[in-house]
């Protein structure tokens, strides 16, 4: 669980930290634009594109590698993908349980895992080095519709109080679970399930209860559905440049892609 | 258990945000002692209680209870001998309902029904609730809660009690009980964190002042509390 939830932002003072928040999503959203669009065959283009994220990443001050396992999260969900080798019509390659798996499907499936795998590099690469609210902030000065942005905002802002409200249920059972020596303890199986499913329950009131006093909190402080933050000066020709130059690098990778690898 | 002690060596703790919280702290209390740990707010007391039963874990410095180092082999029976009562009983209490809340302890450590029942009422009655235990425990008051967080420590019959400003949001007649509820306990070693200086006065036979992660002060309370320069230097106040 602290994986997942985990406030993904690391501080810092590089380059890539420093960028306006606009520019970097506009940049993450073109580099993500681009990954989806390369062309299913060019396989050569994939390391390319993996050594320009990684080389940002460093010098965001992030390992490359890291950033490659942390996108691994998103592995799992391309299982949504695995029944492609099955259906789509190709050449056999082998076969399991009486499915063939087909040359063309086996490419599409490599393909769609690869690219989920740079995207989400792209995104964690936005997000580990703007702080949310300033996200946030540039989501809705992109006319991101504020509703939009409001729900994002306090879906993040209680994943943590829900986590946090977890932890602490589990630091209380776990500080008052003794043993005595010679004595069968840790109750029935039974009874662990049973304090288990009221500790889910009561999870789920108390992060409720305690959304509803921030949410108190806020109107009481002058909160009317919209989020005010500092305004900011027009972001810098320098700084455009700065952002557009992953994308032009990435533009080059997919001009090659397109005349030498797709067909 | 022959003796139950409590003794931290030079422990050392940093949180994850690289906040250091304690630096070689250095303190023992004695079987059946009563000791206070006072200092200014973010001074450490809390994150020095929260090691005395592995809620917190550090690897520089040692924690023994009652003779035995705290470690993964020892973790459970010294939970069950170090009453751990948390600064905020939100902290505290897991369960939907009072009364499973007080004898999940004794349940935990596999004691018999009639026991069970019988601590959890005793704990109860300690602490003036002894009608809540059917009462939900997420809607009560703030000071309701921590007399039931206390209870809920009282009913395993702990050796040691270690308390985070136990008398903090009670009302002066909860907290006059709540004096002469631990008063009465004599058999039990407390290390007791507090503001509440006229408790320390009352309750306590030593004192131990926390500045910065650091003892600062160890000593007789008589000593200690009215020491109107030492007292002020570490922004606390005497009785
Ligand atoms: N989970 C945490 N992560 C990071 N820093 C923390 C955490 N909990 C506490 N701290 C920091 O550690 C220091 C000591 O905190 P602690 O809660 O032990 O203080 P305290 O002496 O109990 O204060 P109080 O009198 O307010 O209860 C504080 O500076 C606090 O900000
Ligand atoms: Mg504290």
């Amino acid at each position: 669980m602290a994986g997942a939830f985990q406030e993904r932002y690391r501080p810092g003072d590089s380059r890539i930290h420093r960028l306006d928040p606009r520019i970097k999503t506009v940049t993450a959203l073109l580099l993500i634009l681009g990954i989806v669009l390369t062309p299913e065959h060019a396989w050569p283009a994939y390391p390319l594109i993996w050594a320009l994220l990684g080389s940002m990443a460093e010098i965001g001050g992030i390992r490359a590698w890291r950033l490659g396992r942390m996108a691994a999260l998103v592995l799992p969900f391309t299982l949504a993908a695995v029944a492609l080798p099955f259906t789509m019509p190709g050449r056999t390659v082998f076969e399991i349980l009486g499915l063939a798996a087909s040359d063309t499907g086996l490419a599409r499936f490599g393909a769609v895992v690869l690219k989920s795998w740079l995207s989400a590099q792209a995104a964690l690469l936005l997000t580990t080095t703007t702080p949310f609210t300033d996200l946030l902030w540039a989501l809705s000065s992109l006319r991101v519709p504020p509703t939009l942005v409001t729900i994002l905002g306090f879906t993040y802002r209680y994943l943590h109080t829900l986590k946090e409200e977890a932890e602490r249920l589990i630091r209380a059972r776990d500080s008052r679970s003794g043993t005595l020596p010679g004595q069968k303890s840790g109750g029935s199986l039974w009874w662990r399930a049973q304090v288990a499913g009221a500790m889910i329950g009561n999870l789920f009131i108390r992060s409720y209860e305690r959304s509803e006093r921030v949410y108190l909190a806020m109107r009481a402080r002058g909160y009317t559905g919209e989020m005010k933050g500092f305004s900011r000066a027009a972001p810098t020709i320098n700084a455009m440049l700065s952002g557009a130059l992953p994308v032009l690098v990435l533009v080059l990778i997919e001009v090659i892609a397109v005349i030498l690898w797709s067909s | 258990m022959s003796h139950h002690t409590i003794e931290v060596a030079d422990l050392s703790f940093t949180y994850p945000d690289g906040h250091q919280a304690l630096n070689k702290v250095t303190l023992g209390v004695e079987p059946n002692e009563k000791a206070a740990l006072v200092g200014p707010n973010g001074s450490g007391k809390s994150t020095l209680l929260l090691h005395l039963n592995g809620v917190l874990r550090s690897h520089e410095g040692s924690v023994c209870v009652g003779g035995l180092p705290l470690n993964d082999d020892n973790l459970g029976q010294i939970r069950a001998w170090v009453g751990l009562v948390f600064q905020n009983p939100d902290d505290q209490l897991f369960s939907p309902r009072v009364y499973q809340d007080v004898a999940f302890g004794p349940l935990h450590m596999g004691l018999d029904e009639k026991t069970i029942e019988a601590r959890v009422s005793a704990a109860l009655e300690a602490v003036g609730m002894g009608g809540y235990a059917q009462r939900t425990s997420y809607h009560l008051s703030l000071g309701e809660k921590k007399r039931i967080a206390i209870a809920s420590v009282l009913s395993m019959e702990p050796k040691i009690l270690v308390l985070d400003e136990p008398s903090a949001g009670l009302d002066p007649r909860a907290r006059r009980n709540l004096i002469r509820l631990l008063q009465s306990l004599e058999y039990q070693t407390m290390l007791i964190s507090t503001h509440d200086m006229r408790l320390v006065a009352e309750l306590c036979s030593r004192t131990i002042v926390l500045d910065s992660g650091s003892v600062v002060a160890n000593g007789p309370t008589a000593d200690i509390l009215y020491d109107a320069v030492l007292m002020e230097r570490h922004g606390l106040e005497t009785p």
